[in-house]
């Protein structure tokens, strides 16, 4: 459904030097599938999903789902940041209401308290984000990518700086939204076992910017994250990035 | 989501150290005016004669012989109308052309050089050219004091807008908010603590100014008083006159700082937590 075609990227940096962040990278991603994309700091994975949600516009190739192509930001594709970039003066209920301003009021008001019970901050609507915790603050992110019911979730490393308490709990919970709404899921992690434990597939990337390697994860879910299979796949994609 | 239930009470531990009851704490503040005033009864007529230092007592007559004749609130009248008027002038010109410097690079580029080199005129320097051309009455004074407004809220303005965080902007685009959603929701609420800082800049400088532009010749306002203290040798009036301007000064602060923390309120800062607890 999402298919990206010989996507390449170039930024001229101050001094007109021109870095290439992607170079020509090719993927096809199916309807309600989850995808991680792993790979050293700088290989353009966070670049790849700036371009897919209509941030960024590529040098050359092209982004189309389900056959039409990306020109610009829309609601079709939700995108949640590494940090969760919460307006500080808005309420949880107010930043999420963000993204549906072009809609009537009382069906902005039916959405919202929707999607915060699915990431139960029902309690938090009116709470300030400095109120919240780090894990509060990254779900209500989530809420306020997810309202708009996108086909596509885009997450660019959305757990990193949370515990790892905090975090394993966000990814059960955000496979629990997955598995209610099957949107199809693509993130950025550097967490080898994120990746393993969430995705239906693993694309590990080099500098700069290009695919080095696919690996499907064949596991039915949940997934124990201490499971040999898990461990095996780890080991596999860490030595696969070593490569790189 | 036994998370969830642990609201995070990052205010009350701040506020832990300041948890003073409130009157005494609004007590707090007046404890050096306090001893200030005893100092001042012990210097004077014993240790510094009365005709340079007259005592409390003696400029609370002064005052209050004025306010019996009517001429008190006058002066203070004139003098608060003349900040008010010049603070508005100077408010509304810097908040036109800071929005745009900030908004705009072109705009920046173009106009911020001038501002620079304009701020760096010290302002009393245009009082003679101001009275050549607009005279020594109204308008040359409140000119004067809008010059003094503009130039921190300007910069406060222009500088808060260029240090918006990039990622909160960001979120804008990526939910389609149209250019003007993005300067209401975002761009305005963002700047907005910077601009608070920079009216209160002003309105201290607004006070300033008005002392400057009604000594270089007035018939009424504080700064009249003062001269004509001066001029008919009576130094309890300078003194009042100064007193009052404190007064004045501080009163008209404090109403901004506290339409300050009105605004401010979603603010996590050391600050805003101390003050949620006044």
């Amino acid at each position: 459904m999402l298919e990206l075609a010989a996507i390449a990227k170039q930024f001229d940096d101050r001094a007109g030097v021109s870095h290439r962040a992607l170079d020509g990278v090719s993927l096809s991603v199916g309807e309600h599938e989850i995808v991680a994309l792993v790979g050293t700091s700088g290989c353009g994975k966070s670049t790849l999903l700036r371009i897919v949600a209509g941030l960024e516009a590529p040098s050359r190739g092209r982004v189309t789902i389900r056959g039409r192509p990306v020109t610009g930001p829309s609601p079709e594709v939700g995108m949640v940041f590494q940090e969760p970039r919460l307006m500080p003066w808005l309420s949880v209920r107010e930043n999420v209401r963000l993204a549906l301003l072009d809609l009537p009021r009382d069906e902005q008001e039916r959405r919202i308290d929707a999607v915060l019970a699915q990431v139960g901050l029902s309690r938090f609507a009116d709470a300030l984000p400095r109120q919240l915790s780090g894990g509060m603050a990254q779900r209500a992110a989530i809420a306020r990518a997810l309202v708009r019911r996108p086909s596509v979730l885009l997450l660019d490393e959305p757990f990193s700086a949370l515990d790892s308490f905090t975090r394993m709990k966000l990814q059960d919970h955000l496979l629990d939204l997955w598995a209610g709404a099957r949107f199809t899921l693509i993130f950025v992690t550097h967490d080898v076992e994120e990746a393993v434990i969430l995705a239906d597939r693993v694309v590990v990337m080099r500098h700069p910017g290009r695919v080095q390697r696919e690996l499907p994860v064949a596991l039915p879910r949940p997934r124990r994250r201490s499971g040999a299979e898990v461990q095996a796949l780890k080991e596999e994609i860490v030595r696969e990035l070593d490569l790189t | 989501m036994s998370e969830s239930t642990t609201i995070v009470r990052r205010r009350r531990f701040v506020g832990a150290f300041g948890s003073v009851p409130r009157a005494l704490r609004a007590g707090r503040g007046l404890l050096l005016p306090l001893a200030l005033l005893v100092l001042w009864r012990l210097l004077s007529g014993e240790i510094v004669p009365a005709h340079l230092l007259p005592s409390p007592g003696a400029v609370l007559e002064e005052l209050v012989e004025l306010a019996r004749r009517g001429e008190l609130l006058g002066h203070l009248g004139a003098s608060a109308g003349r900040v008010a008027l010049g603070f508005a002038l100077g408010v509304l010109a810097a908040t036109l052309l800071g929005a745009l410097a900030g908004a705009s690079r072109l705009a920046r580029e173009l106009l911020d050089p001038t501002v620079q080199a304009l701020k760096a005129v010290p302002s009393l320097a245009w009082v003679p050219l101001f009275i050549l051309w607009f005279g020594i009455f109204e308008t040359s004074k409140v000119l004067l004091i809008a010059v003094g407004v503009f130039f921190p809220v300007y910069l406060n303005l222009m500088t808060g807008i260029l240090s918006v965080d990039r990622k909160l902007v960001e979120v804008g685009r990526i939910n389609r908010l149209s250019r003007l959603a993005i300067i209401r929701r975002i761009l305005v609420p963002a700047t907005l603590p910077s601009y608070l800082v920079g009216l209160r800049a002003g309105l201290a400088l607004g006070w300033m100014f008005v002392i400057a532009a009604e000594l270089m010749g007035a018939s009424e306002g504080l700064g009249f008083l003062m001269v004509d203290g001066q001029m008919t040798g009576r130094p309890a009036i300078i003194i009042g006159a100064l007193v009052l301007f404190a007064v004045a000064g501080k009163l008209s602060d404090a109403l901004l700082e506290r339409l300050s923390r009105r605004l401010l309120r979603w603010q996590d800062s050391f600050g805003a937590a101390e003050a949620g607890h006044a």
